[in-house]
């Protein structure tokens, strides 16, 4: 039962830090905040590549977990740089102006 | 001792501390960027720490390898095409498709491993129960967030309209009926049945179609982020499934911060979560009521010409942003136009409703695009005391936000929204193609009145013309 006791004290210690690390967001970062940890949701890679590794040669279960793999990749990859994409915009306006003064 | 075991401890310690901070990160305008680069680092370094870890214990089989490869190949090319291809208007979609995305990988891990009990993996794991509950919450969360995320991005893009019967309260005796038959399936599955299994994913998907499908487009974003929230705890199961504690950690972050995310948009659009998910549309309930489709009096119309002349005059210009200026891609002809007043020393503010465009924060992003210097976009509670010693707003594409109604009309289904005071300024401008109403279907009794003019039009031509008539009148003209 360890890995379970364990597993119950990581879960709720992981949604205290949740519930604790977004405070105060201004209204700006909402969509780049909602699309990061949207990214960050797509961590179900790790279940997909286990998936893929603890297979063995069966072929349906390995369909599925490069399917798995390749959804949770698309959220994770595609998160991570359309975050980025809408954050650069806020942070080349700073840096321009910058370059004014 | 050096031993791969600690190796890997290590490395999913290190990615949780990095995820958590990411996440800290990016509810900060400053580190925003570099949170966000941090978070995917954190996402590489687990992804290698799987792999590592994997290839000490037993080895990866070489097929095994291909299939990640095939897997990787297609997710990853096909999220950096999409990635790079989405214009800035089209987020929303795009974060409720990628979404939806990862409560498909969930449900197909937990599928998996309820298929084929090899997979399990962790020895401890091998109490039915706990894995039978989280394969349940797995494919329950997981079909819910992949079925209610496409029908969002279906509706936001105008794919899929709300039909009127899934408006009539019959909605919840059959999403109620898709609940009871969920039990049934769980009730199965507990006792090994493998088509309680199914039952169970067809109940679900169909139960995310049934709640997301009556849900306005106005309350889209709350329904997005909430479901952003279901992918997180989804994620946290699949780590009970495949006892992955790393897993676990990083889905009830995510799940739980999606939530405080959530209730954060509530507030700003005034909507306690229970009437988002149970109430419906706003004003599709009124149906026949006095209010809807009333006919406008009084409207005074007038030209780009005129438009141009009052500007011209002006000393403090407010513009308040809406969606439709988005949609007209209309913001870098605006940026033009006002670039030419503030040469002219003229002072320009936008004004930023919580719920403008069709996310929170998404008018931000739009109009950081076209170059717009981020100290001018004013929120609502900054610059709601400041329209009376404004001379002139101008209403680009926005409609609800603006309507004097939900201060005044206690009967009106947008009562209690906050809105922005424009009509305190002298004069109102407001730029829109035609009398039709807005996302709710109300009557906006701004364009009524005696210091509102409409000027009719597309908003990227208005705004041309507006240009081009400023130009005459040698408006910022540099000396």
């Amino acid at each position: 039962m360890s890995f379970l006791s364990e597993a119950f004290w990581v879960l709720l210690l992981g949604s205290l830090l949740g519930f604790e690390l977004i405070g105060k967001v201004p209204p700006t970062l909402h969509t780049p905040l909602m699309s990061g940890a949207n990214a960050i949701s797509g961590i179900t890679v790790l279940a997909a590549l286990t998936l893929i590794i603890k297979a063995g040669d069966n072929l349906p279960l390995l369909l599925m977990g490069s399917v798995s793999l390749g959804f949770a990749l698309f959220n994770v990859i595609g998160g991570f740089l359309v975050t980025d994409r809408m954050l650069a915009m806020f942070s080349r306006k700073t840096s321009r102006r910058k370059d004014f003064r | 001792m050096f031993s791969p075991e600690i190796i890997k401890y290590a490395i999913d310690l290190v990615a949780v501390l990095l995820l958590a901070l990411g996440i800290k990160g990016l509810s900060k305008v400053r580190s925003a960027r570099e949170a966000n680069r941090l978070a995917a680092l954190a996402m590489g370094l687990a992804i290698l720490g799987v792999l590592f870890n994997a290839s000490f214990q037993d080895g990866i089989a070489l097929s095994a390898l291909l299939w990640i490869i095939s897997g990787t190949l297609v997710g990853g090319l096909l999220g950096i095409f999409v990635a790079h291809r989405v214009p800035m208007t089209a987020m929303p979609e795009v974060v409720a498709l990628f979404n939806g995305c990862g409560g498909m990988s969930s449900l197909l891990v937990a599928i998996g491993v309820a298929l084929f009990p090899v997979a399990s993996t962790s020895e401890a794991l091998n109490v039915s129960l706990v894995e039978n509950i989280s394969i349940v919450v797995s494919v329950f969360v997981g079909a819910i967030t992949f079925s209610g995320s496409i029908v969002a991005m279906a509706k936001l893009q105008g794919w899929l309209s709300t039909p009127n019967w899934i408006q009539s309260k019959f909605r919840h005796v059959i999403n109620l009926g898709l609940g009871v038959l969920a039990l049934v399936a769980v009730f199965d599955i507990s006792r090994g049945g493998l088509d309680g299994l199914w039952l169970l994913v067809v109940s679900s998907v169909l139960l995310g179609i049934g709640v997301t499908l009556s849900i306005g487009g106005a309350d889209m974003p709350v329904v997005i982020s909430l479901l952003n929230s279901y992918s997180g705890i989804a994620a946290a199961a699949a780590g009970f499934v495949v006892g992955s504690q790393l897993l676990i950690v990083a889905g009830a972050m995510v799940g739980a911060a999606g939530l405080i995310l959530t209730q954060v948009m509530c507030k700003g659009m005034n909507r306690s979560l229970v009437s988002v998910l149970f109430g419906g549309a706003i004003g599709q309930d009124l149906g026949s009521s006095a209010n809807q489709g009333a006919e406008y009096t009084n409207i005074t119309s007038c030209s780009a010409e005129e438009c141009a002349l009052t500007l011209e005059a002006a000393e403090r210009v407010v513009i308040v942003p809406g969606y439709g200026l988005a949609v007209a891609q209309a913001q870098h002809t605006l940026r033009e136009v006002t670039r030419l007043l503030e040469v002219a020393g003229i002072v320009v503010d936008y004004a930023i409703h919580p719920v403008a465009g069709r996310m929170p924060g998404h008018m931000n992003v739009l109009l950081a695009e076209a170059d717009v210097p981020y100290e001018q976009l004013k929120e609502m509670d900054v610059i709601n005391p400041e329209f009376p010693a404004t001379d002139v707003v101008l209403v680009l594409g926005a409609n609800d936000v603006v309507n004097p109604q939900a201060k005044s009309d206690r009967s009106s289904p947008l009562y209690g929204m906050p809105v922005l005071d424009v009509k305190e300024a002298k004069t109102v401008f407001v730029i829109k193609r035609g009398m039709s109403a807005g996302y709710s279907g109300i009557k906006n009794d701004l364009f009524e009145l005696a210091n509102t003019s409409m000027v009719f039009g597309d908003a990227k031509k208005v705004l041309g013309d507006l240009l081009v008539e400023l130009k005459e009148l040698g408006v910022g003209r540099s000396v």
